[in-house]
């Protein structure tokens, strides 16, 4: 199968390609690899960095890297054409720069860096890190449906079981063996987390011992914890299209030359002659080009922004095939609705209304912003969540059991003062130092305020509240640029569990009533996970993704209906509604509508919100005559 | 043998060999060539020509760092002589090898420019002391005559409306026409003024290359060309003294020799070549030349970045005077040659890495912020407009209705609040800024002061935050969190160099700017009194740690605040809601209320308002409005451009309109608008004009004025009681009938001791409790202690304790 060939070598047809130097080829390179990864799944067929680990890659062969863009670094000028000259023959043979990081030449040639011949092109280099809080079924799915035919072109086999996910849900129950998944690329004991951790060890090892005696590079991921290759993806045409914090998947010719690191070698050496490298470019240096077997080069073919990073979804929903999908799934909508209410109520202690707005925050993105206000956003403030309990702790693991990707940022005096949340830039490095609220969009941050005690916050501790404020407010974070800040605009569901009022700000709070007081929270919630059959996990996971993607639109007439409404509230009690209110009520609206599959508000769902909306707002006054009691 | 010399034009990826053959020019001629200009070998101790005189060359070493390379491969190659020999016959038609740059033509053209060019387009103000009617690069090199600084800037842009063909031949080949400008240069010089000392020869550094301003665009064609590009300086080096010369002794003979540097290395001689000994030369440090080099990082501004992507940067190599010219923080123009070297090649390695490290020679740095702290540079100061964008703007500004349209397109998602939006606007547009330093007063505030007041939840913070985004100087602080300091400016101590830096707080950095200030009622009350002296005199005083000065904060305050109740109580006054002291009250130009209207029609519109919000998408939705940069320019572009004058009928509207503000407190006997109030109707007509583009402010610009003034007005200073407009509410924080009543009580308090006949003592609660029995209207305790204190004032009676005594 010459198919499979070509992945083994996607060089070799680059380099055969190119006899004929003309301006053409680089074209048809692309459009040769996008027509051959639209054949029969063939991206299943690529190997992915996301599951494999580097060294059982070949060097230049085709691979795949699903992750976020963490960082840009600066333009880079490359030599597009070369010439290289046999000194000996005075042989001139041109070659091609384009997706290597190194001007190969013959044993008996020499690159003539002053030839007329030389084309230089640029190439932007992109710093990609895993998509920040994958959640572990991602990582697991997609590495099965990749490895359901056995790819040919490393000499990696993998030797992981397809394990249940009962098995697997058993591993997420136990806090320490949960660790260890994420450790892997896909939670693994049996055997392809070892060496890469080794490798790690290694190169860490290798760092201290350097000359340089400098610390082991850190590798910048957003989370604290995170593990899997963090890459230099190289990106050869329209980077203008991509920001930071894009999620992309990438196909592109993998680099891990170890020539790369002796030149690096070589340069550190030389620094000692040259004056001017001495100075901060060391640090960057180190930065900027670090061993290639940590974190290897990919030359990008083919490059696209993901919607979603859902493995059980197509990955384009535009596309005819994905239609029927969509279609089909949307006909079975409401069982799956009612079985994730009745799951969730369940997991809320039989509290039905959290588990409903539960379901509404879930579902909510943010589709449109204007001029500084978002649109689409609905941060939950779960209230009436008891201390220092293991609930909370559990809501999250059910909830990373749910969505792509997800973070327990727990609100402790400790956590606030000491954690990196806003991305700050280095500029002895020369790059962006990340922080906890670098996340890609429709990542759900689950803020645990039940952590916090009473305490001191110091200035680190008052500006990281700050910003968790402004993400939850107005959806974005301000970059640290030292003379100057800049705005990230992001997507964000935020999830607050507190005791009482949270002190962030929120769209809405839901006070939780307990029906039942399970005697042991563990237990309980364990049982909870493993009752539910995988295949229905499943639907869960599809349901909330593709929920999030849909359309919405009001009619004229329910437009009027609303009017007509709001104006008549406003008559019956001025005082307690007010603008903000019918915000609300009209994205509990939307939410409710789409949640149920529906595109348009019908008067019904309108009604229904109304409902909610009265039911929520009836527990919060009970709440605070209770409280007022007590005082 | 001088006679051809080769140069690498530092372009290694250029398709053409980079050499330049300089041949048929006469023998005498040589000397002063341009390309004898900054190699070393050919420096020059006192030339034979008489223009030159004893002048030294100093070489550019901003124009070739990595020259030379290909000198020696030349001379063994032996093209130079046979060159030679064939070209001389061509005569003066050659060219520069690589360029379309004739020496001798490009020489004289600039010559020309020099000696001829008058800037048409020159302002007064622009330079001081300069005739603008003479040409205006003699009299700058009379100048440097005078002053004896030895460098000559050239503006591109002047030189481009000159001669277009030379402009581009120095935009393309910098490295071969700048020395040829500075040959040109000198000889002018030293003709006009033969016996004139400097330090060296002049060097011509020219700035403002059109060819780039954005750091994101530069790319592989821009490699040794001259560009220009703004940025934001990250990180300077140390100074590094590079070697240009190494200077090497014979331990054994003393014989001496010079080796110049190549490809940033030298190469020691191995052998004497006086005595044949081994290994016998030593390197003399101090005879040995050396020049000042600093590494510097450029990172792109802020403004001229795509949204969502991370800045660029570039690297800057600063030579000899430039050096330390910059520091981190600063905005700087720099205009240089852009270079891109490959990386350094390994002989133990054939492979290479395929990639170029890229940097720019500086040759002129321009700062654009420099005057930040000390007055407005206003020429730098202005952002660049293309001329269609201009031509948009100004067409804009031809529509009737340009005022309704700016501010129903500022922040277009909060619904309604027209006056407040308009407001707003006009504070963004400003008044004009004038000077009466020179009559004592100092200068007058052109900014226009806001305050939002009103019920939580109707969009203040929105709208706060709108404007921070808008303008590009715009601050947001927080009442709550933010300290005098903060506000201000504090002292840090620097840890790396120990120095005491000045760290400046919200109000300096938005200095032309807008401070944005959300829950202004939760300041305390020391913070809040900092705002006093930049409200009105539009500077902070410091002193801290020994250092005292005064900082320019003409900002624009716009401020919400809740009222103290949190909702606001419609029985109270502003005065009373807000419990903001008058005196920084009357330093607000406007103050809104924004309160919950409680109107059915009103509800109805908004409510189709928010629904639409929440399913429209967002391309109608912005079809409909301006876009943020449209509004974003066209006020940068008034800003900078229009400033508005008072007309004869305006002035005589403004008399009216305050002669009658003052009637309306006069009828009743109080004075009722101040000159602050004059101030400003003022500022808000000259703001209208601003945004009509008009050089003139008219009848029309004052005619709003007075309407937004009366509106913010009729909203905060209404008396709740009797339903009248009441300024004095604002400045007094009473209203003229809270005044009168509380007259009208201790003439009653008067009567009623009075009435009780001569007694010496009355007990407290016990007059308290007659008065209430004998008013009609409820008096509380307040309301009687206010009467007291009004008696005891008017030395009728004094209150010790408990009871009263009468004097």
């Amino acid at each position: 199968d010459d198919c499979i060939l070509d992945y083994f070598m996607p060089l070799t047809i680059v380099l055969t390609s190119q006899n004929v130097p003309n301006s053409d080829w680089e074209k048809k390179v692309t459009e040769y690899f996008k027509e051959k990864l639209k054949e029969n799944n063939a991206t299943n067929w690529v190997p992915s960095l996301n599951d494999v680990p580097v060294h059982y890659l070949k060097p230049n062969s085709l691979v795949k890297f699903r992750c976020m863009v963490q960082d840009m670094f600066d333009p880079e000028f490359y030599m597009g054409v070369y010439e290289t000259v046999d000194p000996n023959t005075n042989a001139r043979v041109l070659h091609f720069g384009k997706y290597r990081d190194v001007a190969e030449c013959g044993p008996q040639q020499e690159i003539d860096l002053n030839s007329s011949q030389t084309v230089t092109s640029e190439r932007q280099t992109f710093y990609c890190v895993p998509v920040p809080g994958e959640s572990a079924w991602v990582k697991e799915i997609s590495f099965l449906t990749d490895q359901a035919r056995v790819s040919p072109s490393t000499s990696y086999t993998p030797s992981r079981h397809k394990r249940s996910y009962e098995e697997d849900e058993d591993m997420d129950l136990h806090p320490s063996k949960q660790k260890e998944q994420h450790m892997g690329s896909g939670g693994d004991i049996h055997g392809c987390v070892e060496p890469k951790r080794l490798e790690t060890e290694a190169s860490a090892g290798h760092h201290l011992i350097s000359p340089n005696c400098s610390p082991p590079l850190d590798l910048n991921f957003p989370l604290p914890g995170e593990k899997g290759p963090a890459c230099l993806v190289k990106v050869y045409e329209s980077w203008d299209n991509f920001k930071v914090n894009d999620v992309l998947e990438v196909y592109g010719i993998l680099s891990v030359d170890p020539v790369l690191s002796i030149v690096n070698n070589e340069e550190r050496d030389s620094t000692a002659l040259d004056p001017m490298e001495c100075m901060d470019t060391a640090e960057e240096h180190r930065v900027h080009s670090p061993p290639a077997s940590l974190v290897p080069r990919i030359h990008v073919i083919l490059a696209q922004k993901l919607q979603h990073i859902n493995p059980l979804l197509p990955a384009c929903l535009n596309e005819e095939e994905s239609k029927t999908f969509v279609s089909n799934f949307m006909s079975e909508l409401s069982p799956v609705r009612a079985e994730l209410l009745g799951f969730l109520t369940h997991a809320l202690l039989g509290d039905s209304l959290a588990a409903e707005y539960l379901i509404l925050h879930l579902i909510s993105t943010v589709y449109a912003r204007r001029d500084v206000l978002p649109l689409g956003k609905f941060t939950v403030n779960l209230s009436g969540c008891p201390r220092n309990s293991i609930f909370t702790e559990h809501i999250y693991r059910i909830i990373q059991q749910l969505v792509p990707a997800s973070y327990r940022l727990q609100m402790t005096i400790e956590n606030m003062n000491h954690s990196r949340f806003i991305p700050h830039k280095d500029y002895a490095a020369n790059r962006l130092v990340s922080g906890v609220l670098q996340l890609a969009s429709n990542t759900s941050l689950v803020v645990d305020e039940t952590q916090l005690e009473q305490g001191q916050l110091d200035t680190t501790g008052v500006h990281n509240v700050t910003a968790l404020g402004n993400l939850i407010t107005w959806q974005k974070v301000d970059y640290d640029f030292s003379y100057h800040q800049m705005e990230f605009p992001c997507n964000i569901n935020v999830l607050i569990t507190s005791e009482g009022r949270s002190l962030l700000p929120s769209d809405c709070q839901v006070h939780l009533q307990p029906q039942i007081i399970p005697p042991n929270m563990e237990e309980y919630m364990n049982s909870l996970l493993t009752a539910v059959l995988p295949s229905v996990l499943n639907k869960f996971r599809i349901y909330l993704s593709l929920l999030r993607l849909l359309d919405y639109s009001i009619s004229d007439e329910v437009t009027k209906a609303v009017e007509e409404d709001f104006v008549e509230m406003r008559k019956n009690d001025p005082e307690s509604i007010t603008a903000d209110d019918l915000h609300r009520t009209l994205l509990v609206a939307r939410f409710l509508s789409l949640s149920a599959g529906q595109t348009t508000l019908s008067r019904e769902r309108w009604l229904r919100a109304k409902q909610l909306e009265a039911l929520r707002k009836v527990r919060l006054q009970q709440q605070k005559c209770v409280n007022g009691n007590e005082l | 043998a001088r006679s051809c010399v080769a140069r690498q034009r530092g372009g290694w990826i250029r398709k053409t060999f980079s050499f330049i053959f300089f041949l048929a020019i006469p023998l005498d001629f040589d000397i002063s060539s341009p390309l004898t200009y900054g190699t070393p070998s050919s420096r020059v101790e006192g030339t034979p020509r008489s223009g030159v005189r004893g002048t030294p060359v100093r070489q550019r070493p901003d124009l070739g760092s990595v020259r030379k390379a290909r000198q020696v491969d030349l001379h063994s190659d032996g093209l130079c002589i046979s060159d030679v020999a064939t070209e001389q016959s061509l005569g003066q038609k050659l060219v520069i090898w690589g360029t379309d740059v004739n020496v001798a033509s490009c020489k004289e053209k600039f010559q020309r420019f020099l000696q001829r060019f008058i800037d048409p387009l020159a302002k007064e103000d622009e330079d001081i002391g300069l005739d603008l009617n003479e040409p205006r690069y003699m009299q700058r090199l009379e100048e440097i005559n005078m002053v004896g600084e030895p460098f000559l800037n050239v503006n591109c842009d002047h030189l481009r409306s000159f001669d277009e063909n030379l402009y581009r031949q120095l935009i393309c080949y910098p490295q071969e026409v700048i020395p040829t400008f500075d040959m040109a240069a000198n000889e002018i010089f030293f003709d006009r003024y033969p016996d004139s000392i400097l330090e060296h020869q002049i060097q011509v550094r020219p700035y403002n290359a059109l060819k780039t301003r954005n750091m994101r665009s530069l790319n592989p064609e821009d490699i040794d060309q001259l560009i220009t590009i703004s940025g934001m300086v990250i990180r300077s080096s140390q100074l590094i003294p590079e070697m240009q010369e190494a200077f090497f002794k014979c331990q054994v003979c003393a014989f001496t020799t010079r080796v110049e540097i190549d490809r940033g290395r030298i190469a020691e001689p191995s052998v004497c070549k006086n005595c044949n000994t081994t290994h016998s030369m030593a390197l003399i440090h101090n005879r040995s030349m050396f020049s000042d080099k600093q590494m510097i990082k450029l990172q792109e501004s802020p403004e001229d970045m795509p949204a969502g992507q991370t800045p660029h940067t570039v690297v800057l190599f600063a030579h000899n005077d430039l050096v330390d010219k910059v520091q981190p923080g600063d905005r700087i123009n720099v205009t240089g040659i852009y270079r891109a070297v490959p990386i350094r090649v390994n002989p133990r390695v054939s492979n290479v890495k395929s990639v170029y490290k890229t940097h720019i020679d500086v040759i002129h740095y321009r700062k654009t912020d420099a005057k930040r702290l000390h007055g407005v540079d206003e020429e730098t100061e202005q952002k660049m407009f293309t001329e269609e964008r201009v031509e948009i703007l100004k067409e804009l500004s031809k529509k009737p209705d340009i005022y309704e349209r700016l501010s129903s397109a500022l922040a277009p998602s909060i619904y309604e609040h027209e006056d407040i939006k308009k407001g707003i606007l006009l504070q963004l547009f400003g008044g004009s800024r004038k000077d009466f330093t020179h009559t004592g007063r100092g200068n007058f505030r052109a900014e226009i002061n806001i305050l939002l007041c009103g019920d939580p939840g109707t969009s203040k913070s929105q709208l706060l935050q709108y404007v921070y985004n808008l303008v590009p100087r715009g601050q947001y602080t927080s009442g709550k969190g933010s300290s005098a300091v903060g506000l201000t400016a504090y002292v840090m101590k620097d840890p790396e160099t120990r120095q005491l830096v000045l760290q400046t707080g919200a109000l300096v950095l938005s200095d032309n700017g807008i401070c944005c200030i959300d829950e202004f009622d939760k300041m305390n009350e020391s913070t809040r009194s900092v705002l006093h002296e930049v409200m009105e005199q539009q500077t902070l005083s410091i002193a801290k740690a020994g250092i005292i000065c005064q900082l320019n904060a003409r900002t624009s305050i716009l401020a919400a605040a809740n009222p103290i109740e949190s909702q606001w109580n419609p029985k109270k006054t502003t005065i009373e809601n807000i419990q903001l002291p008058h005196t920084l009250l009357s330093r607000f130009d406007l103050i809104f209320l924004m309160l919950d209207p409680r109107d059915e029609a009103y509800d109805r519109r908004l409510a189709r308002h928010l629904v639409s919000l929440y399913y429209r998408s967002e391309k109608k939705m912005e079809e409909e409005y301006m876009d943020m940069a449209v509004l974003r320019d066209y006020i940068a572009y008034a800003r900078s451009y229009v400033n508005p004058r008072l007309s004869e009928e305006a002035s005589q509207a403004l008399i009216e309109a305050y002669v009658d503000m003052r009637k309306i407190g006069s009828g009743r006997g109080m004075v009722s608008a101040y000159p602050r109030q004059l101030e400003s109707l003022i500022r808000l007509a000259e703001a209208h004009a601003k945004v009509r583009f008009s050089e003139k402010v008219e009848t029309v610009d004052v005619e709003e004025a007075k309407h937004l003034h009366r509106e913010a007005l009729k909203q905060s200073a209404t008396d709740p009681r009797t339903g009248i407009v009441d300024i004095s509410i604002l400045t007094t924080g009473m209203s003229t009938t809270a005044r009168k009543r509380k007259e009208e009580l201790a003439q009653a308090l008067r009567k009623l001791i009075q009435s009780k006949g001569k007694t010496p003592a009355l007990k407290y609660q016990q007059l308290f409790d007659d008065l209430r029995a004998q008013s009609d209207t409820a008096v509380t305790k307040e309301m009687f202690e206010e009467a007291l204190r009004a008696l005891a004032d008017d030395d009728f009676l004094t209150v010790t304790g408990k009871t009263v005594r009468l004097l």
